[in-house]
């Protein structure tokens, strides 16, 4: 009998208090029992709505059943016939808009808790198994991937496990592209984003960091000189995006990529860090993105009395999972919604004293199918902040298409590639925010895997 | 890791080491950069290339000991490795199509701006160098100046060497003594640039200076090397490091410069206990 309770097991989670001082992981993972509880909650439904709803197709029900029978290393090896980072995606995923909000218990109650069961059998699969999965045979044919993010890393793991021969090269001095720089060790530990990597390493992916596509090697060279015969773009999200008021250029202003790799990245949180960040009082985040949540929780837990979310829609239309804005009002994140920036002010050393804002009402919705927001006349008012941080977006890295003959981009920059992930250059494939623009890591890992299933099929059509 | 294969002492603060990174020499040229950690956990700085020698694989860095990170790296010898070395990054130093050129160094800019001249030398064109020191101490490749340049003034701002007084007095000299110069390079702290450029605005010279802000990736992600050109937000790391002197706004990346001064003041006194506590 499936267990009828129509609410989900709670995560546990560290207490706001305590965690808004530290960087440890906030949510704490299910126990065996509560994630068997959990799973017979599921009704293995014939027609099987919640794996439409992923990007990587995971055969959701069937894991969940083996869950609830208690054997949670069959389970893993369910999930990782389809993803590469299952620990990853079960704490970053924004369920509630993919396999969840699909889900039929959602219909009267909460959905499946699908993303906590994930976690808890890839974590107990980490915990237990000490033994890395067995690499292939090699079938000898060399791929070579740009980018050790998600979508590079999932490409990689599934071109690997076929038996090619992988090399991922990464421009920083470490794996893991937006899951290291990016997404802060309290929401995603970088043990676990090392242990995802250590097992592609052993499957024989070959990962060469300091590696800059574009500038020491041009993908000509990759194909024509060094015997790639295919090469998968995953270079992510390029330069921060700022609003062109008056002030960007104060010290105290960051684009969050800039303070987020400084914290994640560099671990500008230690108290011995080589690399100095801004330990500000009163930080304004402007942006309602995972991004601009992750950007506003750091500065929290790096000391700021007061940390503001400014955003110029409603709470409706926050672009953050759910559980991150939730996570973030625990911690006493302010939000001023409905509310937009028009200039930085600062002092006469240059520095930030404030943000000044405008009030916003929502007017007709525009191409995104969300309301346009629309400036109240004479709502003008200034927030007393000396750090602002910008979290509204990035535009692509210019280094592959200036330095790539034949591969066509969007106006804005984008990579242009189909739905297989096809650029416009034979052999060429890419996918994630290269080609999106920001987007989110499981998206990232669903174009990953489709171009590996198209690397493979354009490699066997040459043979 | 990336071996260090020799190491020079230039002047007291001022070291030259040359790295095997033979991936990097095959693409190097003259006006990019590199960012590289001395160590594990160390912070990633960037440094501008100031030689390679394609067919043994080399690339030259010169650096002045300003930080925890430089303080490190002079404390290494032929023989070790850093942690990591990434580039060339940075768009290449223009050098093509031009007949007469004025090369400014100022400090250790003269380490960047002595990869140019020479490119420009073997181009044909002809080089004059003026270069500024604060005291005869500190003069750093004088020989190799010379090499190149069909004219080379030495300044100093205590007259112990060369002559006394500014790069900009030497600049503005030769131009009103007739010289007609295609163009200004000028390269070094950011107030001889922002003086440089003030005056060849006032002669209607092209000049171009070389931005050294502070970075992190370098490769145009963190957005942190950001400047103001021509009323446009510029990133050093992919738009530059060389911007037009005359659109450049100094005053703001002066100040930006400036943001972690006391940070890099403290830690570079923690590092240097670290030495001579014989800790390390």
């Amino acid at each position: 009998m499936p267990n009828m309770s129509l609410e989900k097991n709670a995560m546990p989670v560290q207490d706001p208090k305590v965690r808004s001082g530290n960087f440890e992981e906030v949510a704490l993972g299910y126990t065996a029992e509560t994630a068997v509880d959990e799973a017979t909650r599921c009704l293995n439904c014939k027609h099987r709505p919640c794996v439409s709803g992923c990007p990587v197709g995971l055969k959701i029900p069937d894991f969940i059943k083996k869950v609830a029978e208690g054997d949670f290393e069959a389970a893993y090896q369910i999930i990782s016939e389809d993803s590469s980072l299952p620990a990853v995606c079960g704490r970053v995923c924004p369920q509630e808009t993919q396999c969840e909000a699909k889900c039929v218990r959602g219909i009267k109650g909460d959905p499946v808790g699908i993303g906590r069961l994930e976690r808890f059998v890839a974590d107990y699969h980490n915990a237990h198994t000490a033994a890395l999965p067995e690499r292939p045979v090699s079938n000898g044919h060399k791929v070579a991937v740009i980018g050790a993010g998600p979508a590079g890393l999932t490409c990689a793991g599934d071109l690997a496990k076929k038996g090619y021969e992988v090399t991922v090269f990464e421009a920083l001095h470490l794996a893991g592209g937006v899951l290291v720089y990016g997404i802060p060790e309290f929401r995603l530990p970088k043990t676990i984003v090392q242990t995802e990597i250590d097992n592609l390493k052993a499957l024989g992916v070959a990962v060469d960091t300091n590696m800059v596509i574009g500038k020491v090697l041009s993908i000509d060279e990759l194909m024509d000189d060094m015997g790639y015969e295919a090469v998968f773009i995953g270079s992510g999200a390029g330069l921060p995006r700022f609003m062109r008021i008056p002030g960007e250029n104060l010290n105290g202003v960051y684009s969050a990529n800039e303070f987020l790799t400084r914290v994640n990245l560099m671990k500008a949180y230690r108290q011995h860090s080589a690399t100095p960040i801004r330990h500000a009082k009163r930080v304004a985040v402007v942006g309602g993105g995972n991004v601009a949540m992750d950007a506003a929780r750091c500065a929290r837990r790096l000391g700021a009395e007061e940390v503001s979310i400014v955003y110029r829609r409603s709470e409706a239309e926050l672009p953050a999972r759910a559980e991150e804005v939730e996570h973030a009002k625990e911690e006493g994140i302010v939000f001023r919604l409905l509310t937009n920036p028009v200039e930085i002010l600062g002092n006469e050393q240059n520095e930030v004293v404030g943000i000044r804002c405008v009030e916003m009402e929502l007017g007709e919705p525009d191409e995104s199918g969300r309301r346009r927001p629309v400036v109240k006349e004479g709502s003008e008012f200034d927030i007393e902040v000396d750090s602002v941080i910008m979290a509204i977006g990035t535009s692509p890295n210019p280094l592959i298409k200036s330095t790539t003959k034949g591969l066509e981009t969007q106006r804005w920059g984008g990579i242009v590639a189909d739905e297989k992930g096809q650029t416009s250059r034979p052999g060429v494939f890419a996918g994630g925010d290269a080609v999106t623009g920001a987007a989110t890591v499981i998206l990232a890992m669903g174009a990953g895997k489709t171009a590996a299933a198209s690397i493979d099929e354009y490699i066997k059509s040459k043979d | 890791m990336y071996k260090i294969l020799s190491k020079q002492v230039l002047n007291p603060t001022v070291m030259r080491m040359e790295i095997e990174a033979p991936l990097i020499a095959k693409k190097a040229e003259p006006g990019q950069f590199v960012i590289l950690r001395a160590e594990p956990e160390g912070e990633r700085i960037p440094l501008t290339i100031a030689d390679f020698d394609r067919d043994a694989g080399t690339v030259t860095i010169i650096f002045q000991i300003v930080g925890a990170t430089t303080e490190v790296l002079s404390h290494l010898s032929a023989g070790d490795s850093l942690a990591d070395f990434v580039g060339p990054l940075g768009v290449p130093s223009r050098t093509e199509g031009l007949h007469k050129v004025a090369v400014i160094g100022g400090g250790v800019g003269c380490a960047i701006a002595y990869p140019i001249a020479k490119k420009l030398h073997q181009n044909g064109c002809e080089v004059h160098s003026i270069v500024g020191f604060r005291s005869r101490d500190l003069v750093i490749l004088q020989e190799e100046f010379r090499q190149v340049s069909d004219k080379y003034v030495l300044m100093s701002d205590d007259g112990s060497t060369g002559e006394k007084g500014l790069v900009t007095d030497a600049l503005r000299r030769l131009i009103e003594s007739g010289e007609r110069y295609d163009e200004v390079i000028a390269i070094g702290p950011l107030v001889m640039m922002k003086f440089v450029s003030l005056l060849t605005k006032e002669y209607g010279i092209k000049t171009t200076v070389s931005m050294n802000p502070i970075m992190i990736d370098g490769t145009g992600m963190c957005g942190g090397c950001r400047l103001t050109v021509g009323g446009e937000t510029k990133f050093a790391c992919v738009d530059g490091p060389d911007f037009d002197g005359h659109a450049v706004d100094f005053d703001e990346a002066i100040q930006r410069s400036a943001i972690y001064r006391s940070f890099e003041r403290k830690k570079h006194e923690e590092t240097c206990k670290l030495y001579q506590g014989g800790a390390v």
